[in-house]
């Protein structure tokens, strides 16, 4: 049993004009076996929340606490964050020139374990994680995200997910930008990732549409930097019928 | 890019083939036509003319010692002919006072000859060993790819040298050409150098610059079309330390219709004074209809106290073209890289390794040599394993 757990989370960005309070005391506790979704309206934070949990650079967390299984997260590099079983799947994955993917694969999984995976096995694994992911065998010789569409490189992502099996999923709005082949497709590797039973799930929507073939079982409504309010899977079905209108004046 | 005209065809045909740039000289044979560098001209300002040891104002010691061997397979022809063949000159005529001081300073050239219609199932190779870096040498190599052959042509530079040289390669019809030329030298090297081609119609030519020692090169390649169809690819890449000078200067001449050039050259930089150069031309003639052409340059700085100078130029003739373009980046590793990696819990160092790794692949992977590809990545390895490399740069 694991828990991921941020206490009244501050994180503020670097801006021309100074630095800009973004996350304004985020509180959730996500344990392993849990699917929570955080979805809200654009500029609520959604995505600052993900990256900050990654430890991405550009982001200050000025107060507040991140801790996985009871350890500090924030005192973690971006690698060891990683490496203790925090895995982000990025809105936008980067491009990297060169590196192919099987190379990168290798590495991360390599960091990840700590020790190389047998060559015999994971030549397999890799190759039927592709097949689960619809992406063809040559996709293991193109450059990571290089040239990718949108589509592949969403799959990209969630192939990451079943090969690393984190403890912990951070999906940041995976579903943007999918036609519905993908989105079954990218639904089915998180499906199958939370049916282990011990894995955590923190899946950053703006739209509902995922939810129907991911079912959550806690809905977290974000707005203006923090959590405006909780509930089941019903209060999906509410913000499908009724949108974030009430929260987002009710922040101002 | 289209640009409207509304002149007949006739004026579009130009009467005269000079245009005036200080990118591209009218060459000569004779010394005395190119002005020794005073060091501001804008083909010398950012070359360190000390460091030349006087080849580029005469004052050189003479007697230096470069051994060449070929390694060719049937039905290559390989000759060692005197100065008065008639085809050195044919091609190229010195297009700056060092490569004027190179045709002078010659004795005997080396003439490699691939048979028309032969297909080569292995390069050929011409190891280059210098064994003195106090004496000048100069050199002269022709290569012949005649029409319809197909051929891969090494030129492995190693050793210590004080080195003057001009390549000059001829492509007949519908020939393949891919020149790779490895700059592998030791620390005290000097090499100045130029390749030109004339591409044959419908001729492929891969010019492949790869310079990694040295205390200076300065490599130029330039190419032009004898006929239309040509097609030139001119990759690079380059590693310098601390104190290198590497300098890479590159010239398409498209004066020819409907003729492709496609220029990429990848640099990296690591440690105290480390120098760079890339200057890249393309130029569009009014003949030049229907062409396309892209250049660019990539550095990646890698420590504090380097300096990258890079100038992509373009000069544009005629509008009726299918594509032109450039561009120039010159940058430290990019941190959406670095984060991208290590969020998959690869470690920083490693992060590092792979950005710039997977920076040179990209050229590696289309230099289409197998021989040399695995050589190359090693080259790349052992100069991130000089260490400088991995010290985070800090801004």
């Amino acid at each position: 049993m694991s828990t991921l757990q941020i206490r009244d989370l501050h994180v503020s960005v670097n801006t021309e004009d100074g630095a800009k309070e973004i996350l304004r005391g985020v509180d959730l506790m996500v344990s392993s076996g849990e699917t929570h979704a955080i979805m809200g309206p654009n500029g609520s934070g959604k995505s600052t929340l993900a990256y900050s949990i990654a430890g991405h650079p550009k982001y200050t967390v000025t107060s507040g606490s991140i801790a996985l299984d009871g350890v500090d997260v924030l005192a973690m590099t971006v690698d060891e964050r990683a490496r203790a079983g925090l895995f982000l799947a990025m809105q936008y994955p980067v491009e990297i020139p060169g590196v192919s993917v099987a190379n990168f694969l290798r590495s991360a999984k390599t960091a990840v374990d700590g020790e190389a995976p047998k060559l015999r096995t994971w030549v397999k694994d890799v190759n039927e994680a592709l097949e689960r992911a619809t992406l063809d065998k040559t996709f293991a010789g193109r450059s990571v995200n290089d040239g990718f569409s949108g589509g592949e490189k969403k799959r990209h992502e969630i192939l990451q997910l079943e090969l690393l099996n984190p403890k912990f999923a951070v999906l940041d709005e995976t579903d943007s930008g999918l036609d519905i082949d993908a989105l079954r497709t990218v639904s089915a590797g998180v499906n199958r990732f939370s049916s282990q039973g011990d894995r955590g799930v923190l899946l950053i929507t703006h739209y509902t549409r995922i939810l129907r073939y991911i079912k959550p079982d806690h809905v977290h409504v974000f707005v203006a930097g923090r959590v405006a309010d909780r509930g089941g899977a019903e209060l999906a079905d509410q913000l499908e019928a009724e949108g974030y209108d009430k929260y987002v004046k009710a922040a101002v | 890019m289209t640009v409207e005209t509304t002149e007949n065809l006739g004026a579009a045909v130009e009467t005269t083939d000079r245009i005036s740039s200080h990118l591209h000289p009218v060459g000569s044979f004779d010394l005395d036509d190119h002005a020794i560098p005073g060091g501001l001209e804008e083909i010398w300002r950012f070359t360190p003319l000390k460091r030349l040891r006087g080849l580029h104002n005469g004052t050189y010691q003479s007697d230096g010692k470069i051994v060449a061997s070929v390694e060719a397979p049937d039905p290559v022809r390989v000759e060692v002919v005197d100065r008065d063949d008639a085809r050195l000159g044919s091609v190229y005529a010195p297009g700056d006072r060092i490569s004027a001081q190179a045709w002078a300073g010659f004795t005997e050239a080396t003439v490699i000859t691939v048979p028309a219609e032969a297909e080569l199932d292995a390069p050929v190779v011409v190891n280059v060993r210098g064994e003195d870096a106090a004496g000048a040498a100069f050199a002269h190599m022709f290569i012949d790819v005649e029409r319809f052959s197909s051929a891969t042509v090494l030129l492995d530079h190693a050793g210590s040298a004080l080195l003057a040289a001009n390549v000059e390669v001829r492509l007949g019809d519908g020939a393949r050409l891919i020149l790779l030329s490895i700059q592998d030298w030791a620390d005290d090297t000097v090499h100045v150098a130029h390749h030109h081609a004339v591409v044959g119609r419908d001729a492929t030519y891969k010019h492949v610059a790869v310079s990694f020692g040295g205390d200076l090169v300065r490599l130029n390649s330039s190419v032009e079309y004898a006929s239309s169809g040509g097609d030139a690819t001119m990759l690079g890449l380059y590693f310098a330390d601390a104190g290198q000078h590497l300098e890479h200067r590159l010239f398409v001449d498209h004066n020819a219709p409907m003729s492709r050039s496609n220029v990429e050259y990848k640099g990296a930089l690591q440690g105290d004074k480390a120098h760079t150069v890339w200057i890249g031309d393309v130029l569009i003639r009014k003949v030049a209809e229907g062409i396309e052409t892209y250049e660019s340059n990539d550095n990646l700085v890698l420590t504090n106290g380097c300096r990258a100078d890079s100038v992509p130029n373009l000069e544009i003739e005629t509008g009726e073209i299918a594509g032109a373009g450039h561009a120039s980046t010159t940058g430290r590793f990019d941190d959406q890289h670095l984060f991208y990696l290590q969020s998959r819990g690869i470690p920083e160092d490693e992060a590092r390794r792979l950005v710039v790794h997977g920076f040179f692949n990209d050229v590696i992977r289309r230099i289409g040599v197998p021989q040399v590809e695995e050589r190359l990545l090693q080259a790349v390895a052992d100069e991130l394993a000089k260490n400088i490399a991995l010290a985070p740069v800090s801004s």
